[in-house]
Order: C-alpha cells, then sequence, then structure tokens
C-alpha cells in the first residue's frame, strides 16, 4: 500500500530503498513526524491532568490555598530556567547544523545544567510543601497540584537523561546521521516541555495567586 | 548506522536539499528566530507576572489578560522554536497541532463547564464548587 503524504512525510518505501543520502533524510523526516504525533498525544495526557487540575482547583479541604503555599518570586526564575533552557537547546541545533561537535557538547551541557537547576527547584518546592503538610494527601487541590506538576516534572528528568545519554553519544561516535536525528527529536520535546510549563505557571501559579 | 568521518552529514544534506529548508519542526532555526522567540517570552512571561504580583486591573479582566498572555507565547513557541510555518511541508504537523487543540481545548473547557454545572445543581448555595 501507498500513502501520499505530501513532501517529507511521504512513507513511499521503494523511494527510499532507492536513494542513499535523500533515503537518510526521509527517513529523519519520518521519525521527526512520528515523534511529533507523540508529543501531541502527549499533551492530551497533559490535557487531562490540567483538567483534573482546573475542576479541583479550589477544592482546599479546609488547607492552605495557592495564595498560601505559592512563591512567585521562585517559580518566576524555574520559569526563565526553563525559558533559558530552551534558548540554549536552540543554541545546539545551530551548532550542529554547522557540524561543530564542541560547541554542541558546551551547549548541550548548559542546557542539561538550566534544565538541572529548574528539577531542582521544584523537588526543593515539592519538599518543603511536604515539610509543612502541604503535601498531595492534605486536599484535592494539592492532590491535582502534585500530579501536574509532578508530570512535568517527570518529563523534564526524562529529558535531562536523554540529554545525557546524547552527549556519551557525541562523545563517541560523533554527530552522525542517527546522532542528529536524535537530537532533532531532543530538540522538539525540549521545546514542547517549555511550552507546557506556560500552561502550568499561568493555570497553577498565577491563576492560584490571582 | 553513523559515520563520524561525515559530521552532521545529513543536516548538511538535508539543509542543501532546497524545498525542505526551514520546515521540519525544530531542526532549522537560525540565531535570530530563537533570540526573537526569546526576547518575546520574556516579555509575555514578564507582564504575566507582573500583573499578578502588583495588580492594577480587576480580576475578571486579569484572568482574561493572563490567559491571553499565554496563548500568545505558546504560539510565539510554536513559531520560534519549533519553527511551525504554514509551508506545504508543514501541513501535517500543523494539522496534528490543531486537532490537538481541539481534543484539549473540549477535554479542559468540557470538564470544566460540566463540574461547574454539578456544583451549581448539586451543592447547597454556601458551598464552593469547583472549578475556576
Amino acid at each position: 500500500m501507498r500513502i501520499d503524504l505530501p513532501g517529507a512525510y511521504s512513507l513511499s518505501a521503494p523511494r527510499l530503498a532507492a536513494h542513499g543520502h535523500h533515503g537518510a533524510a526521509e527517513q529523519a523526516d519520518r521519525a521527526l513526524f512520528g515523534f511529533w504525533l507523540y508529543l501531541m498525544s502527549d499533551c492530551v495526557l497533559f490535557g487531562s491532568v490540567f483538567a483534573t487540575f482546573a475542576v479541583l482547583a479550589n477544592n482546599y479541604a479546609g488547607g492552605p490555598t495557592g495564595r498560601d503555599i505559592f512563591n512567585l518570586d521562585y517559580v518566576l526564575v524555574e520559569t526563565f530556567l526553563l525559558l533559558v533552557s530552551s534558548v540554549t537547546y536552540g543554541f545546539v541545533m545551530l551548532a550542529l547544523h554547522r557540524s561543530s561537535r564542541a560547541t554542541v557538547q558546551l551547549w548541550l551541557g548548559v542546557t542539561f545544567l538550566l534544565g538541572l537547576g529548574f528539577i531542582g527547584m521544584e523537588l526543593n518546592e515539592f519538599h518543603h510543601l511536604v515539610a509543612e503538610g502541604a503535601g498531595p494527601q492534605r486536599s484535592a487541590f494539592l492532590s491535582a497540584f502534585f500530579t501536574l506538576v509532578g508530570t512535568h516534572g517527570l518529563h523534564v528528568t526524562s529529558g535531562l537523561v536523554w540529554m545525557a545519554v546524547m552527549m556519551v553519544q557525541i562523545t563517541r561516535r560523533g554527530l552522525g546521521d542517527a546522532v542528529a536525528r536524535r537530537l532533532g527529536l531532543l530538540s522538539l520535546f525540549w521545546h514542547f516541555l517549555d511550552i507546557v510549563w506556560i500552561g502550568v505557571f499561568t493555570l497553577v501559579y498565577l491563576m492560584g495567586v490571582l | 548506522m553513523s559515520d563520524p568521518s561525515l559530521p552532521g552529514h545529513s543536516v548538511s544534506e538535508h539543509s542543501a536539499s532546497g524545498p525542505l529548508e526551514g520546515h521540519a519542526p525544530g531542526a532549522h532555526g537560525t540565531l535570530r528566530s530563537y533570540l526573537v522567540g526569546f526576547l518575546l517570552s520574556v516579555v509575555l512571561t514578564g507582564i504575566a507576572f507582573a500583573l499578578v504580583m502588583v495588580p492594577v486591573l480587576p480580576r475578571e479582566a486579569n484572568v482574561a489578560v493572563i490567559f491571553t498572555l499565554a496563548a500568545v507565547q505558546i504560539v510565539v513557541q510554536l513559531v520560534y522554536f519549533l519553527h511551525l510555518d504554514r509551508s506545504l511541508e508543514q501541513r501535517w504537523n500543523v494539522s496534528a497541532v490543531a486537532f490537538t487543540v481541539v481534543v484539549v481545548g473540549i477535554l479542559i473547557g468540557g470538564s470544566v463547564w460540566i463540574m461547574i454545572n454539578i456544583g451549581h445543581q448539586m451543592m447547597p448555595p454556601t458551598m464552593s464548587s469547583g472549578g475556576f
């Protein structure tokens, strides 16, 4: 069966096999599109958790409200760590296009540290909340809060693991076709997580304090 | 699979292939696009946080403005970081995004709508109902 998709995403297999270089580019494009569809399904996962939070956001069960537990200065720093890391990952892709291995590694390292800083701040926030008795079992609002922010945090952590693996692969193999393709997919994943965070800081933190 | 003697081979091959240039999501940014996206995101984030930290608007207006700023920033990052555009090569990516927006909209909007209605119907008027 042959399915005609426009341009890069044509699923015509014989043509792929026939042309070596062109085939590699098409394969990379198909991987990109497949990963894009995964990200969209991940969007639906986040949508479900956002919906749960939106529904439960006012169910405090006599416990603390967003105004009591959120520190916007702290969240602003987290937001900037993630935003800057999104841009520094852009620099990874620019260096990749120039085939500059050292620069790719440098910006990957910077992005990794910024992401690690973000996760560290988030874990610190969680730790303080639990220590103050505002853990996920306190109220429906806090259950939904930990589920939503924790799901995003787990994604960022996965991204960090992926990034570390890529740094090892670049060290061992250089910037070949496969490594370049994976770096491209990780770039989609990383930018996507920053976009989800826009929803988190708006719906959870800003609305929680407002 | 990979050939270290040809670093970044597929990428340079790819960008040289004319019509594909700049059309794979996330793959072909320019320094300018990342910096413009960053500056716009900083401004949009800054305004949103400032409006909540120093509330000058009435609450309802503030809510509307904050959600609008978030929506605009999402579009900004889709365009400047993920490089979505209206080209033919991006049509399937954009279609997937549009479909996802509809699904997520129904999911979140529908859930909140239903639960607010249940709150109005089921709870005594003194108790607060779920949702914003």
